[in-house]
C-alpha cells in the first residue's frame, strides 16, 4: 500500500477548498481513500477516469478528485454515466451513489443499467439513511427503526440492494463494509476491471443521523456493529435464511460473463 | 427562371428534422417512445449507428436527458425529442444542462396538453413551459419551424446556438410540422454552416473551466483529453466547485443571461410579408403561421391593409422586432393553438401602444386562414 501522502498529493485536487463537507466519523472518507488506492493500483490515468456522482453526502466525493467529475441530479448519476460511456468507450466511468440516491429517486435507472450491462462500475454507500436532508427513512433503514420520516418507526421492509442489481442482470455484484477496508479494496478493484455492469455496495455509517435513530452513539460503535453483523459469502452459503436475518453478507456476489451494451 | 442544382425530395417532418441533425454533426441520441414525437427516434434509430453515431433507448425521459447531457460532457453533439409528457419529465435534467452550460438539443413535438390531453392532435401548449418549465432564473432559447423545411434549417441551427452558447436549445415544433410531408431541397453540406463549442487555446494547468473569456461562454473540452474539471449544477465558482458566495452566485447566473442577452439582435429571426404600410399585422409562429399567409393575402386583394410577421425564435422574445410591428401597427393580430403564450409577450412589449387581438384554440384542430381572414375583417379599421 502506498505511503498516504503520496496518494493524496496525486489525486486530490490541490484547488479545492478543503475541508470536506463530510462529518467526522463519516464512512465517506474511508471509501474515498479505498477507491482512490484501487484506481492507483490498477493504473488508470487521471484522463481517463470520469467519476459521475448523484445527489447526497456520498455523492459530493466528486468534488474533491483529479479526475474528470459530474455531480448530477438526484438518482441520474447512471444516465449521464450512460451516455458518457456511450459516446466514448475509452474513459472508465465510475458512479458513485447513496443508498437513497440509487435505489429510490434513481432505481429505476439501477435495475436498466444493471440489465443493460454497459461498462460502468457504480458503488453504491448505503447507510441507511437520507444525512444531508437530515435523517429520514430511506429504502435500506431497517424495519422498525425511528427517523425524522418515520418517527413511529419504518413500517417498510428495506431493500437488498445486491440482489436487486442481480435479478436486473449486472456482471458483478459485490458487498463490503466500510470497516472491511482490504476487502473494500480489492472488491472496489475487481469491479474496475469488471467488462460490463458492476456494482458493489458499500456499508457504511451515518454518524450524525443514523446513529442517533439507531441508539448507536459513536462512529466506533457503528463500525464494530459492521463488523460484528458481517458474514463472509462462503460462510453465508452454508447457513439458512433464519440466521442471515439482519446480517451483512460480504464479499463477491455475482461475477459472471455477459456481452456488455458495446460488445452487441 | 431561378436555377435548380438540387432536386427537391418528400420527407416527412420528423425526417427532415434528423437529416438536419445529422448535418450539424449530431453523433448521439437518447429518446424514449412518445406520440407524435417517436418517428424521430425510429428514424434517428435507422440513420445514426450509419453515421457513425450512438442512438439509445432510455427507460424514460429523465434519463434520456442524463445520458444527453452526458454524451455532449464526453464530445459528442447530442439531442432527443419527445413531446410534452415527456418534455416534462426532462425538465430537471434541462436545467442541470442550463446550470453547467452543456451543449444539446431537445425537440419537442407539441400536442394538446395538460396531461396526457389529446396525443395526436397539434398544439402550441409548450411554449410557457420551454421558457420556464425547470425551477429558478435561466434563459431559453426555443426555435419554432413552420414547414418541413424549416424544420430541417432550425434543427441545424439549433445545435449551432447550443454550440455557440454552450446551452440546451429547444425546438418546439407543433405535431402538423412533424408529421406532414413536403417536398424540400436538401441542403448541400458544404451549403450549411455548423458551428463547433469553442476550444481552450490554453495548456490545462492554465484552463479556468467557468470563466469568461469575454464573450461570456468559456471555451468547452471533452472528458478524457486532458482537461479535467469538475461539472456540478450547485452554484460554482470559475473553477467549478461548488459556492455560497452571494458575489460568485450571482455572477454566475448574470452571465448564464447576459452571453445570450447580449446577442438579441442576432436572434431576431423572421419572415415578413405586406408589413411596409401594413395596419393590422399578425404575428405568428410554427404551422399557424402557414394559415395566416394565404389569410392575409386574401385580405390583401380585398383592399385591406394587412401584413404578416412569422416568429423563428420563440425564446428569448424577439422583442426588438415585435416593438417595430407595434410602433407601426394600429392593430396586432396574434393567432395561437393555446390560450395566449406568446400574446402574452407580445402584450407585454406593447405597454398599451396598439389594439392586441388573439385567436386561441385549444380543442385538437387548426386555426383556419378562414378564421384568421374573419377576424381581420372585422378589426380593420
Amino acid at each position: 500500500m502506498k505511503e498516504t501522502a503520496e496518494l493524496v498529493h496525486k489525486y486530490l485536487r490541490s484547488t479545492k477548498k478543503f475541508p470536506h463537507i463530510w462529518c467526522a466519523g463519516c464512512g465517506n472518507g474511508i471509501f474515498m481513500q479505498a477507491l482512490i488506492r484501487a484506481i492507483d493500483r490498477v493504473g488508470y490515468s487521471k484522463d481517463e477516469v470520469v467519476l459521475v456522482s448523484g445527489i447526497g453526502c456520498s455523492s459530493r466525493l466528486p468534488v474533491y478528485v483529479d479526475f474528470n467529475t459530474v455531480h448530477t441530479t438526484h438518482g441520474r448519476a447512471l444516465t449521464f454515466a450512460t451516455g458518457i460511456k456511450l459516446a466514448k468507450p475509452r474513459l472508465k466511468v465510475i458512479t458513485i451513489m447513496g443508498d437513497g440516491d440509487a435505489i429510490a429517486i434513481g432505481g429505476n435507472h439501477l435495475i436498466h443499467a444493471a440489465r443493460r450491462n454497459v461498462e460502468i462500475a457504480s458503488f453504491i454507500i448505503n447507510n441507511q439513511i437520507y444525512g444531508m436532508t437530515g435523517g429520514q427513512c430511506s429504502p435500506t433503514t431497517p424495519l422498525g427503526v425511528k427517523t425524522t420520516s418515520c418517527p413511529y418507526g419504518n413500517l417498510e421492509p428495506n431493500f437488498d440492494i445486491c440482489r436487486v442489481v442481480e435479478a436486473a442482470g449486472a456482471a458483478f455484484v459485490a458487498r463490503s463494509t466500510v470497516y472491511h477496508t482490504r476487502l473494500l479494496d480489492r472488491l472496489i478493484g475487481k469491479a474496475l476491471k469488471k467488462k460490463g455492469f458492476a456494482m458493489v455496495e458499500v456499508v457504511s455509517q451515518c454518524v450524525t443521523y443514523g446513529g442517533r435513530y439507531l441508539g448507536l452513539d459513536s462512529p466506533a460503535e457503528m463500525m464494530k456493529w459492521q463488523k460484528d453483523n458481517s458474514i463472509p459469502v462462503e460462510k453465508a452459503r452454508e447457513l439458512g435464511e433464519a440466521e442471515l436475518e439482519g446480517k451483512i453478507v460480504t464479499g463477491v456476489l455475482v461475477d459472471r460473463e455477459r456481452p456488455t451494451y458495446h460488445e452487441e | 427562371m431561378r436555377k435548380v442544382t438540387r432536386k427537391q425530395v418528400l420527407l416527412q417532418g420528423s425526417e427532415a428534422c434528423v437529416k438536419g441533425a445529422l448535418m450539424a454533426g449530431c453523433h448521439f441520441f437518447a429518446g424514449y417512445p412518445i406520440t407524435p414525437a417517436s418517428e424521430i427516434m425510429e428514424v434517428m434509430a435507422r440513420e445514426l449507428p450509419k453515421a457513425g453515431g450512438v442512438f439509445i433507448q432510455m427507460e424514460d425521459e429523465i434519463g434520456s436527458m442524463g445520458a444527453v447531457i452526458g454524451a455532449s460532457l464526453a464530445g459528442a453533439k447530442s439531442m432527443t425529442a419527445t413531446s410534452g409528457p415527456g418534455f416534462s419529465l426532462m425538465q430537471e435534467n434541462i436545467g442541470f444542462a442550463i446550470m453547467t452550460e452543456v451543449p444539446c438539443v431537445i425537440v419537442d413535438v407539441m400536442r394538446v396538453g395538460p396531461s396526457q390531453g389529446l396525443p395526436t392532435q397539434p398544439s402550441q401548449g409548450d411554449v410557457m413551459q420551454a421558457r420556464w418549465g425547470t425551477h429558478g432564473d435561466h434563459p431559453t432559447i426555443a426555435l419554432a419551424p413552420s414547414s418541413v423545411h424549416e424544420f430541417l434549417e432550425l434543427t441545424v441551427q439549433a445545435f449551432n446556438l447550443s454550440e455557440r452558447y454552450r446551452t440546451p436549445v429547444i425546438v418546439l415544433v407543433d405535431e402538423v410540422v412533424a408529421h406532414m410531408r413536403e417536398g424540400v431541397i436538401v441542403p448541400a453540406k458544404g451549403d450549411i454552416e455548423v458551428e463547433e463549442r469553442s476550444q481552450p487555446t490554453v495548456p490545462p494547468e492554465w484552463y479556468i473551466p467557468y470563466g469568461d473569456p469575454g464573450t461570456g461562454v468559456p471555451p468547452m473540452p471533452a472528458f478524457g483529453e486532458g482537461y479535467r474539471y469538475h461539472v456540478t449544477g450547485l452554484c460554482h465558482d470559475v473553477q467549478g466547485y461548488p459556492t455560497t458566495r452571494k458575489d460568485e452566485a450571482e455572477s454566475l447566473i448574470s452571465r448564464l443571461f447576459w452571453k445570450i442577452s447580449k446577442d438579441l439582435h442576432r436572434l431576431q429571426w423572421l419572415d415578413s410579408f405586406y408589413t411596409e404600410d401594413a395596419l393590422i399585422t399578425v404575428i405568428a409562429y410554427g404551422f399557424v403561421a402557414r394559415a395566416a399567409l394565404p389569410a392575409v393575402k386574401e385580405a390583401r386583394e380585398k383592399g385591406l391593409k394587412v401584413g404578416l410577421v412569422k416568429l423563428k425564435v420563440l425564446w428569448p422574445f424577439m422583442s426588438q422586432t415585435v416593438t417595430k410591428v407595434l410602433e407601426k401597427s394600429q392593430k396586432v393580430l396574434v393567432p395561437e393553438l393555446n390560450i395566449g403564450q406568446i400574446s402574452r409577450e407580445v402584450k407585454r412589449v406593447n405597454q398599451g401602444r396598439c389594439e392586441v387581438v388573439t385567436i386561441n384554440k385549444v380543442d385538437g384542430t387548426l386555426i383556419t386562414p378562414r378564421e384568421i381572414l374573419k377576424t381581420l375583417e372585422e378589426i380593420h379599421p
